[in-house]
């Protein structure tokens, strides 16, 4: 690869728009994930029985159970939906810049 | 590659038929007929391991092998990796342990454990892959000074992998010591010197296929023994809550949250540990050098979380199923813990059972599946505790050797061949702390001693990592500032706490009558101090500099940024 410069890097059409899409996606994951999380969190140190609401008249299974599963899925489909966007759209842009085409 | 992890499989496959070949089991010997199952075990996954070992050694020759394995482990081969680096004897005897004995704690605990693969998904994984060469303090130190942020960063990951080897190596003692009859400080003596050998000779190769056979063998045995309890349940879930509400002395409260969680602060800070301390792991973050580029990154993250988050759900089952199925087998409990008509006392369910509750997924092994199975599960036991201690030896020495010495005491300029040998003396020496340790802490918890190596890696390492990679305004002041007082506050409120001012230095207070110990604070856990003052400190530090060298750090942040953004420059990317 023949050397170029840091500006013409950054001066390539797709980079801001790599930098951009990339970084508001992965901050929204974040969020989302911490929203979650501490959603749960704040739910088991604020009101711990809501959790422990069975999940119908007579079970013993509480709600608590199912939403703590849910939020063990949720992370996996969290990272699941990140590499399927990064793997179809910031890999494209990214190869344009690395190939410096447009 | 492919053939040995083939190999692994067979192996896994293969160990119970040879077992099935040792001497016969008859009632009165039970006992001895298990411990030869188990040592059985322990010797093929040992002789394995060794073999690994060998052909990696044969592969060792520069840095890059040493600390990277090359750098050519694939995605799906790095998340196995990850996952058996990452789902520790805490997680596997710990949780399942603290499931048993209070329920759904343990399933807070866990899920703790999981949610900070996201965060290093979304603001970790690329970014390190392409701005590092081999340890996390390469990102770290990337565009500041080398001496003292590298200095400040091997300081603290030191830190963190002293916490967690001390729970490892307690772990291992306990376990070894149940099963062979052994004292405990053979048995902490017998993994410190395995994982040497396996560091020193094998380096990240060796380590990483120790961790994936690990992984494999871990996440079969788990799911076999998960569906083996729910099969004693006709794999209904209400049928096993419903039972074990009925034999736990704490009834339905077992079924929601509990004691763990005793107040808002300490859910938070707690939650701030586990989420992000992940993120701020040394032994973890340096698996994510050993692909080729930030895509197989991204992907080994995707298979971790999957191969981490099912253990988990595996080990919430092993354990609520064990307060059922345990409770049936009067032999696993003390004689006091036991009645007259041979059945265990309700109230004694927890307190009484014989080596404690870290023994849980050990005694629910023999419960479901026998002496062999026993035999299984504590041999993968051990070689969960393996794995995880050379992964952590491994980023201890590189501390020492790449970052203490090639870049600071070299300053660079250092040869290759003497940052190996010093990376394998220090290996040398952290194996010989791990055992100290190791004997030192018999007494505490396992699960406890990896919430402080969290709450440090929370507090030290993953503030200054994550500025580093994406606030332009960080300079070293601000880096050396926020990391200092996010490591110092982290370790001082630790011992503070009680676990370390009640319970190892003895520290007591009466309470209703009863002699408990106490710590000077009420916080369990440091990071919600220590965390938020750590990116306070980052931010002070750095907006009062006014040095002409913190302006050129801010200046350098767009040449980091377009290498960490586009993997240009990046170590080992393929050239274009």
């Amino acid at each position: 690869m023949p050397e170029r410069s840091l500006d013409a890097i950054k001066a390539h059409p797709r980079y801001q728009e790599l930098v951009r899409s990339r970084r508001r996606f992965a901050l929204t994951l974040t969020a989302i994930i911490l929203v979650i999380y501490y959603g749960f969190i704040l739910t088991i140190a604020f009101a711990p029985s809501l959790l422990g609401t069975p999940i119908a008249p007579g079970a013993v299974t509480t709600i608590g159970i199912p939403i703590g599963i849910l939020i063990i899925l949720s992370a996996f489909i969290l990272t699941g939906i990140y590499v399927f966007r990064a793997n179809s759209r910031f890999d494209k842009l990214t190869t344009a810049i690395q190939e410096n085409r447009p | 590659m492919i053939r040995l992890s083939r190999l692994g499989m067979l192996f896994a496959l293969l160990t119970p038929v040879v077992l099935l070949a040792g001497p016969a089991v008859s009632g009165a010997v039970e006992r001895q007929a298990t411990n030869w199952t188990a040592i059985w075990m322990f010797l093929v996954f040992v002789a394995a391991t060794l073999g690994i070992t060998w052909w990696a050694a044969r592969r060792t020759h520069s840095a890059k092998d040493f600390y990277t394995a090359g750098g050519g482990i694939t995605g799906l081969q790095n998340g196995l990796a990850i996952s058996g680096d990452y789902m520790s004897a805490a997680s596997f005897l710990g949780i399942s342990g603290l499931v048993f004995a209070s329920g759904y704690d343990g399933l807070i605990y866990s899920i703790g454990f999981l949610v900070g693969w996201p965060v290093i998904m979304f603001l970790i994984a690329e970014q390190i892959r392409n701005l590092g060469k081999y340890t996390f303090a390469d990102v770290s130190a990337y565009r500041f000074g080398q001496t003292q942020i590298r200095t400040m960063a091997a300081i603290s990951s030191l830190v963190v992998v002293a916490f967690y080897l001390i729970a490892q190596m307690v772990g291992a003692g306990k376990l070894i010591q149940l099963l062979f009859g052994l004292e405990y400080w053979i048995a902490v003596v017998a993994v410190g010197i395995l994982m040497m050998v396996y560091v020193i000779f094998g380096g990240m190769t060796a380590t990483t296929w120790v961790q994936i056979t690990k992984a494999v063998l871990l996440l079969s045995g788990a799911t076999f023994m998960a569906g083996a309890a729910l099969y004693a349940f006709d794999f209904s879930p209400e049928a096993m809550f419903r039972q074990a509400v009925e034999t736990h002395p704490n009834g339905m409260a077992i079924m929601a949250p509990g004691s763990l969680v005793t107040d808002p602060v300490n859910a938070i800070s707690l939650g701030l540990a586990l989420m992000f301390g992940t993120a701020g792991l040394p032994h973890i973050l340096m698996r994510f050098f050993t692909v080729p580029d930030a895509k197989e990154a991204r992907k080994s993250v995707f298979y971790a979380t999957g191969f981490i988050g099912y253990f988990y759900v595996l080990t919430f089952i092993i354990g609520f199923a064990a307060i059922v199925l345990l409770a049936q087998h009067p032999e696993f409990f003390k004689p006091q813990a036991v009645a007259a008509d041979g059945a265990v006392i309700k109230s004694q369910l927890v307190s009484g059972l014989d080596g404690g509750t870290n023994m849980v997924a050990i005694r629910l092994a023999e419960a479901v599946g026998g002496n062999l199975f026993l035999g299984f599960i504590s041999a993968v036991a051990f070689a969960t505790i393996l794995a995880v201690v050379a992964g952590l030896t491994l980023a201890g020495a590189s501390a020492i050797s790449h970052d203490i010495y090639a870049n600071v005491i070299a300053r660079g300029l250092g040869n290759e061949s003497t940052e190996i040998r010093i990376s394998k003396i220090a290996t040398f020496c952290l194996g010989l702390l791990a055992i100290g340790l190791g004997i030192a802490f018999e007494s505490q918890n396992v699960a406890f001693m990896v919430g402080l190596a969290f709450a440090v890696a929370a507090s030290a390492n993953f503030p200054v990592l994550v500025a580093s990679i994406f606030w332009k305004g960080m300079t070293t002041r601000g880096a050396l500032a926020g990391g200092v007082i996010g490591l110092v506050s982290a370790v001082v409120l630790t011992i503070l706490s009680k676990a370390v001012w009640g319970d190892v230095l003895g520290h007591t207070a009466m309470a209703d009558g009863v002699e408990v110990s106490v710590g000077l604070i009420g916080l369990n856990n440091p990071a919600i101090i220590a965390m938020p003052l750590a990116f306070f400190f980052i931010w002070l530090g750095s907006v009062l500099d006014r040095s002409e060298r913190g302006n050129r750090e801010r200046a350098a942040f767009d040449a980091q940024r377009v290498r960490c953004e586009t993997g240009i420059g990046a170590e080992g990317a393929v050239a274009h």
